[in-house]
C-alpha cells in the first residue's frame, strides 16, 4: 500500500448530504477485473452530459459545466470536502479506487458510511470526520477564496488552514500506522498464523459442524 | 458474568486476537462470493503468491451480470462482452483455486444472498462475510454477517480473518401486531424513515420485539436485508424454532449428532433479558402502514396515503436542499399524493424480495385480475433457479403471466441493471429492490421501493395504491 504522511492540496466542495456509491462510480464500470482505470467515471452521471459506458472514449464526452469538478478553480484537487454520511450504498471498494484513481487522498465530511469508510484505508484514502460546524466553515472558505488549499497531516493528525489554523482530527492508531508505513493488511495478519491455527483447533471442539467437510 | 447481546455473543466467539486498542482479528466461518466484487481479489491472490487458507468454506455465484432472459446458450447468452468476461472470470478463479459455485445454468444459482441461506451456506452463529453491502440479509438466521470491501474479499481468502473493530449495539424494537396488508419491507422501510439512512452508523442492529417473532424467517431476511439502508452493517434476529426449522435439511446443515448438537448451541443465540444496548428506537407495529419511497434516498418514505413533502416546510438548509433535489429527478410537484405517482414499470424482484413467500404474496393479488395498458413493462424475477422451481411447482408463474408479467429467469436484474434489464429514463417503477439513489435502476430512472404486494396493486392500477383496496 502507498504510504500517507503529509499533503497540501486544493479543495474540491461536494455540497451535498448522502452521496451514494451509485453515484461516485455508476453500476456499469463495476464490469471491470481491474482496480485501475475508474479515475475518468468519478461521479459520472453528474460530471457528463451523457451516459458512460466501460468502453466510451471519456476525453470526448460533454461535460456538464456547473459540475464541481468540472470547474477550472478546482482542477488538481487532491482534497474533498462533502457532508454527511458519505459514501452510503454498496460496499463496492470501486469507489475509492475511483476517487483515488482520480486523484483524491483525503475526504473531509461530518460523517461516512460504514463500509465505505474502512475501504478507504485499505487504499490510502484517509476519510477525515470533522464537527459540521467546522466542515460548513470550511466550505464557506473554500467558496470564497479561489485556490483555496489545506495540509493534511497524519503525523500530528492536524489539517492546517492557509492562515496557519490548526484542526486536529481522529484517526484509528492502528490504521494510522498502516498508511504511514504503507503497510499490507494480509502481511500483517498472516504474521499471526499460529494464533489462527490455534483458533481453529479450539473450535473445531465447539462447532465441529463448520469444520465437516 | 454480564449479560450480553446477541451480537456481543457472535463477536466474542470469534475473536482470534485482540489487541490493546480493541483492534481484532475476527475469523471468517463463511465467504460467499460473486463476480463483481470478486476479481480483483483473486488477482491480488495470484500476485503476492497466496493460496485461500480454508477452501471450504467459499462459495461462488454469479448473480449481478447474468440474463434473465433466455439462458439456453449458457455464458455466451450473455450478450454484453464485459459482462461476460466478468462472469467467465469468476468461472475460471474458482476453477484456480478449487472453489465450488453455482455457475450459470446450475439450478442452484442465484442472487447470492438468496442462495446462501437457501443452500444451508448460512447457518445460525456462523460469520458470513460477501463483497456486497446486502450481506446484513443473513443475520436474519442469527449469523453475524456483513458486507465488505474487495480488499477484504482478498483478506479473507488468503487468512480467513479480518481486521475489525466491534460496532456498538442498537435494538430496534417493533412490538406489536402488524395489520393485514402490511409486510416485513413496510415494517423495515418505515424503520429507515425513523432513523434515517445513517442512523445506524457504527451499529450492529438487532431486530427483535413482537413483529420479528411473529415473522417468518424469509421475512427477516427482507427486514435484515435493508439494515445497510439504515446505515447499519450488520442486520440481526435472534435464534428461535422457525430459525432451526428452516435450516433443518438444507445442503450445507449439519447432520447425525452435529446437528444435535448446532441446535444447542444456536438456541443460545439470544440477547441476555438484561443486555444493555447503546441505542434503542421502538416502533408500534399496529401503526405501520403500508410504504411507497417518493425520493432518491430510502429514508425519503412515506406512508402510502401521504403527500410528497415541500421543501419550503424543511427548516434545515442542507434536507431541503436534498427534498428539492429529489423532486427534480423524480419529476414529482411538492404535496403531490403518493397515490398520483404513475407506475409505468413494475419489478418484484432483488435480494430483498425474491423468495418464494415474496412470489405467493404478490401471486395472492395478481390472481384473476390483469395490469394496467399503463404499464410498459413488469418482470417478475426469482431470487434462485430452486425458487424459480419451486413457484412453478406451485402454479405462480402462470398467475404472473396471465396477469400480464413477464416471467424472468433468476439474478439480480433491475435491482441495479448491471444486466440488460434497465429502467429507461424518465419512468416511475414501483420495485421491490433496496435502492433508489439516482440511476439506480438505469440512468435516470425513478424508483418507488414498495413491499411485493404493493408492486402487484400499483401494477393492476397503473399508479400507487393501497394494497388493502386489493385485498
Ligand atoms: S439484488 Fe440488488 S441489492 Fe441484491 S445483491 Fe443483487 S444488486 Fe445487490
Amino acid at each position: 500500500m502507498e504510504k500517507f504522511i503529509k499533503k497540501t492540496a486544493i479543495v474540491a466542495p461536494m455540497d451535498r448530504a448522502n452521496v451514494d456509491t451509485d453515484a461516485i462510480i455508476p453500476k456499469q464500470f463495476l464490469k471491470s477485473i481491474k482496480r485501475s482505470g475508474f479515475g475518468p467515471n468519478l461521479f459520472d452521471e453528474w460530471r457528463y452530459e451523457d451516459v458512460g459506458q466501460p468502453d466510451s472514449d471519456n476525453s470526448a464526452r460533454p461535460l456538464r459545466k456547473d459540475f464541481v469538478l468540472n470547474q477550472p478553480r478546482y482542477q488538481g484537487a487532491h482534497i474533498l470536502l462533502t457532508r454527511e454520511n458519505f459514501g452510503c450504498g454498496s460496499s463496492r471498494e470501486h469507489a475509492p479506487w475511483a476517487l483515488k484513481d482520480y486523484g483524491f487522498d483525503v475526504v473531509i465530511a461530518p460523517s461516512f458510511a460504514d463500509i465505505f469508510y474502512n475501504n478507504c484505508f485499505k487504499n490510502s484514502i484517509i476519510p477525515i470526520v470533522l464537527d459540521e460546524a467546522i466542515v460548513d466553515s470550511l466550505f464557506k472558505e473554500v467558496f470564497a477564496e479561489e485556490g483555496y488549499q489545506l495540509t493534511v497531516d497524519l503525523e500530528t493528525q492536524q489539517i492546517v488552514k492557509p492562515s496557519g489554523e490548526a484542526i486536529p482530527f481522529e484517526v484509528d492508531a492502528f490504521r494510522k500506522h498502516c498508511l504511514m508505513n504503507g503497510l499490507d493488511d494480509i502481511g500483517l495478519t498472516l504474521a499471526y498464523q499460529d494464533d489462527i491455527k490455534a483458533y481453529e483447533v479450539k473450535t473445531q471442539k465447539i462447532t465441529p459442524w463448520l469444520f465437516a467437510e | 458474568m454480564s449479560a450480553k447481546t446477541l451480537y456481543d455473543k457472535l463477536w466474542d466467539a470469534h475473536i482470534v486476537r485482540q489487541e490493546d486498542d480493541g483492534t481484532t482479528l475476527i475469523y471468517i466461518d463463511r465467504q460467499l462470493l460473486h463476480e463483481v466484487t470478486s476479481p480483483q481479489a483473486f488477482e491480488g491472490l495470484r500476485i503476492a503468491h497466496r493460496k485461500p487458507w480454508r477452501i471450504d468454506t467459499n462459495l461462488a455465484t454469479p448473480d449481478h451480470n447474468v440474463p434473465t432472459t433466455d439462458l439456453s446458450n449458457g455464458i455466451a447468452s450473455i450478450t454484453d462482452p464485459i459482462s461476460r468476461i466478468q462472469v467467465e472470470t469468476l468461472g475460471m478463479n474458482t476453477r484456480e483455486f478449487g472453489i465450488t459455485e453455482y455457475a450459470m445454468g446450475d439450478i442452484r444459482q442465484g442472487i447470492v444472498h438468496v442462495v446462501g441461506p437457501e443452500s444451508g451456506a448460512t447457518l445460525p452463529g456462523m460469520t458470513v462475510v460477501c463483497g456486497d453491502s446486502h450481506t446484513a440479509t443473513h443475520g436474519a438466521l442469527g449469523a453475524l454477517a456483513h458486507g465488505i470491501g474487495t480488499s477484504e474479499v482478498e483478506h479473507v481468502l488468503a487468512t480467513q480473518c479480518l481486521i475489525q473493530k466491534k460496532m456498538k449495539n442498537m435494538l430496534v424494537k417493533v412490538d406489536g401486531k402488524l395489520s393485514i396488508g402490511v409486510t416485513p419491507k413496510d415494517v423495515v422501510l418505515a424503520i429507515i424513515g425513523k432513523i434515517g439512512t445513517a442512523g445506524g452508523n457504527g451499529h450492529a442492529i438487532e431486530f427483535g420485539g413482537q413483529v420479528f417473532r411473529d415473522m417468518s424467517v424469509e421475512g427477516r431476511m427482507t427486514v435484515c436485508n435493508m439494515a445497510i439502508e439504515g446505515g447499519a452493517r450488520v442486520g440481526l434476529v435472534a435464534v428461535d424454532e422457525k430459525t432451526v426449522e428452516y435450516v433443518q435439511g438444507r445442503t450445507f446443515a449439519p447432520k447425525g449428532e452435529h446437528w444435535d448438537m448446532a441446535v444447542t448451541a444456536w438456541m443460545d443465540l439470544t440477547s441476555d433479558a438484561d443486555a444493555v444496548f447503546d441505542k434503542v428506537v421502538e416502533l408500534d407495529g399496529s401503526r405501520i402502514e403500508p410504504q411507497v419511497t417518493w425520493g432518491t434516498s430510502p429514508e425519503m418514505v412515506l406512508d402510502v396515503n401521504g403527500k410528497v413533502p415541500n421543501p419550503a416546510n424543511e427548516m434545515d438548509a442542507v434536507k431541503a436542499d436534498g427534498i428539492r433535489r429529489a423532486l427534480a429527478y423524480m419529476g414529482l410537484e411538492a404535496d403531490m399524493a403518493i397515490k398520483d405517482i404513475p407506475a409505468e414499470y413494475v419489478f418484484i424482484g432483488s435480494c430483498t424480495n425474491s423468495r418464494i413467500e415474496d412470489f405467493r404474496a404478490a401471486a395472492a393479488i395478481l390472481k384473476g385480475r390483469k395490469i394496467s395498458d399503463k404499464v410498459e413493462l413488469a418482470l417478475v424475477v426469482p431470487g434462485s433457479g430452486l425458487v424459480k422451481q419451486q413457484a412453478e411447482a406451485e402454479g405462480l408463474d402462470k398467475i404472473f403471466i396471465e396477469a400480464g408479467f413477464e416471467w424472468r429467469n433468476p439474478g439480480c436484474s433491475m435491482c441495479l441493471a448491471m444486466n440488460a434489464d434497465k429502467l429507461p429514463t424518465g419512468k416511475h417503477c414501483a420495485s421491490t429492490s433496496n435502492r433508489n439513489f439516482e440511476g439506480r435502476q438505469g440512468a435516470g430512472g425513478r424508483t418507488h421501493l414498495v413491499s411485493p404486494e404493493m408492486a402487484a396493486a400499483a401494477a393492476i392500477a397503473g399508479h400507487f395504491v393501497d394494497v388493502r383496496d386489493y385485498l
